[in-house]
């Protein structure tokens, strides 16, 4: 006897699909504002912008309670280990955006003083730009790691790499991922750089 | 003790049930920017389609995020890609250091790179970021390419201009201190604005006929001709 016999009273599907729904739907971001960023950050959870659309308003102060950080502002090498720290109290499945430029690069602060990118410290699935992002620019990076964690793509790394934590800065296949136009994100990328006349 | 005590703790509540929403829908409906928004920038070519940037590295010199990387090449006779001498050979912004300033565009003696109105995108990995000059270059009809994993809507392309810088544009001198519109493929030549203390009128509406009229009044105090 299989599923067949049951006569369109239940509807079947994958438990994992339920899984990634659950999990997009309900991500719980820590607080982790450093800088300028964080007062977009704190917009974007406002009315106007309303996260709580997103399911996601409660910025929780409690890293076990959290699963996705969102580090908005710059790092100094002072607040690097309690970064990391913070992310590795947060529990499994985890995800890191990286707020601005101050958080993925060190931006203007090009200095001893700033950590020169986050993603040295803990693994950044999406990346903001600006200078500070607008609260669009948050949403956008949300819904593309939304798009991610819905496609599997993030999980699929996780188990390729066999430990969250573990630092992949450049990931073949989160860089081909298919964006919500539908077109695959493949760049040209630097086809002027090979006869570069430095 | 009266029984409506306890409705006074929700006088506020009950009072902003009938008030309008104020929340943007932001994925269904993009905010209209301001005039002056600062976003992804673009490379502008000419009505030829010849490329504007002559490699000078002005912009990456003044970057104070030391986020552009230029480099020049010597213009072959038989098939020159911009006018000069020479022309940005290899032209990258990084998109992870950038913070907008508009610098490059103040620097640029060819009004070469200008900035679009795009901010909504978001990239997931470190290379995406760096934007070369094929993606930066506007296309022939002079509007910025859509790279996917940018939010582009309809009409937001034609938001997206040069807006001049702050100091004598063109190296007119009637035009010191005046605000203008570079001259641009796919949008023509826009007439010089008033300055950003003066911009209270047309801070209420985005629309680009007020700032036409708005341009026609400078335009006449410069004794320009009404277009």
């Amino acid at each position: 006897m299989g599923l067949e016999d049951l006569n369109h009273n239940f509807l079947t599907g994958q438990l994992e699909n339920l899984v990634k729904w659950a999990r997009y739907n309900s991500m719980w971001p820590a607080t982790f504002g450093l800088a300028c960023c964080a007062i977009e950050m704190m917009s974007a959870g406002a009315a106007d912008f309303d996260l709580a659309r997103f399911g996601m308003e409660v910025f929780r102060a409690s890293p076990r309670q959290a699963d996705l950080m969102i580090v908005a502002g710059r790092v100094s090498q002072k607040m690097a280990p309690v970064l990391r720290q913070v992310y590795d109290q947060m529990m499994e499945p985890k995800w890191v955006i990286s707020m601005g430029v101050c958080a993925s690069s060190g931006g203007m602060f090009n200095n001893y003083a700033i950590v020169q990118g986050v993603d040295q410290i803990v693994p950044v699935d999406v990346y903001a730009p600006g200078c500070p992002p607008g609260p669009e620019t948050l949403i956008h990076a949300i819904l593309t790691l939304h798009e991610a964690v819905r496609t599997g793509e993030l999980t699929k790394r996780r188990e390729r790499s066999g430990q969250g934590a573990e630092l992949t800065v450049a990931d073949q296949t989160v860089r081909s991922m298919p964006t919500k136009t539908g077109i695959t994100a493949i760049r040209p990328y630097a086809a002027a750089k090979e006869g570069g006349s430095e | 003790m009266g029984i409506f005590d306890g409705l006074k703790g929700f006088k506020v509540t009950l009072k902003q049930i009938a008030e309008p929403r104020v929340t943007g829908q932001y994925p269904k409906v993009k905010r209209p920017k301001p005039p002056r928004f600062h976003g992804r920038h673009v490379l502008n070519r000419y009505e030829d389609g010849m490329e504007k940037c002559i490699g000078c590295e002005l912009c990456a010199a003044v970057c104070p995020a030391r986020c552009i990387h230029v480099r020049g090449r010597d213009n072959s006779p038989d098939d020159p890609v911009s006018p000069g001498e020479r022309f940005g050979y290899v032209y990258e912004i990084n998109y992870l250091r950038c913070i907008h300033c508009d610098l490059c565009v103040e620097a640029c003696p060819t009004e070469a790179i200008t900035e679009s109105k795009l901010f909504e995108f978001s990239f997931t990995n470190r290379q995406d970021a760096i934007y070369t000059k094929h993606e930066l270059v506007v296309d022939d009809e002079g509007m910025p390419q859509q790279l996917p994993w940018e939010d582009w809507r309809e009409g937001d392309a034609d938001l997206t201009s040069g807006w001049m810088r702050a100091t004598a544009a063109q190296g007119r001198p009637e035009f010191g201190g005046v605000v203008q519109w570079s001259s641009e493929l796919g949008f023509g030549e826009r007439a010089p604005e008033m300055g950003q203390s003066e911009l209270e009128e047309s801070k209420a509406s985005p629309v680009f006929s007020l700032r036409d009229i708005l341009a026609d009044k400078i335009f006449i105090r410069h004794g320009g001709n009404v277009r």
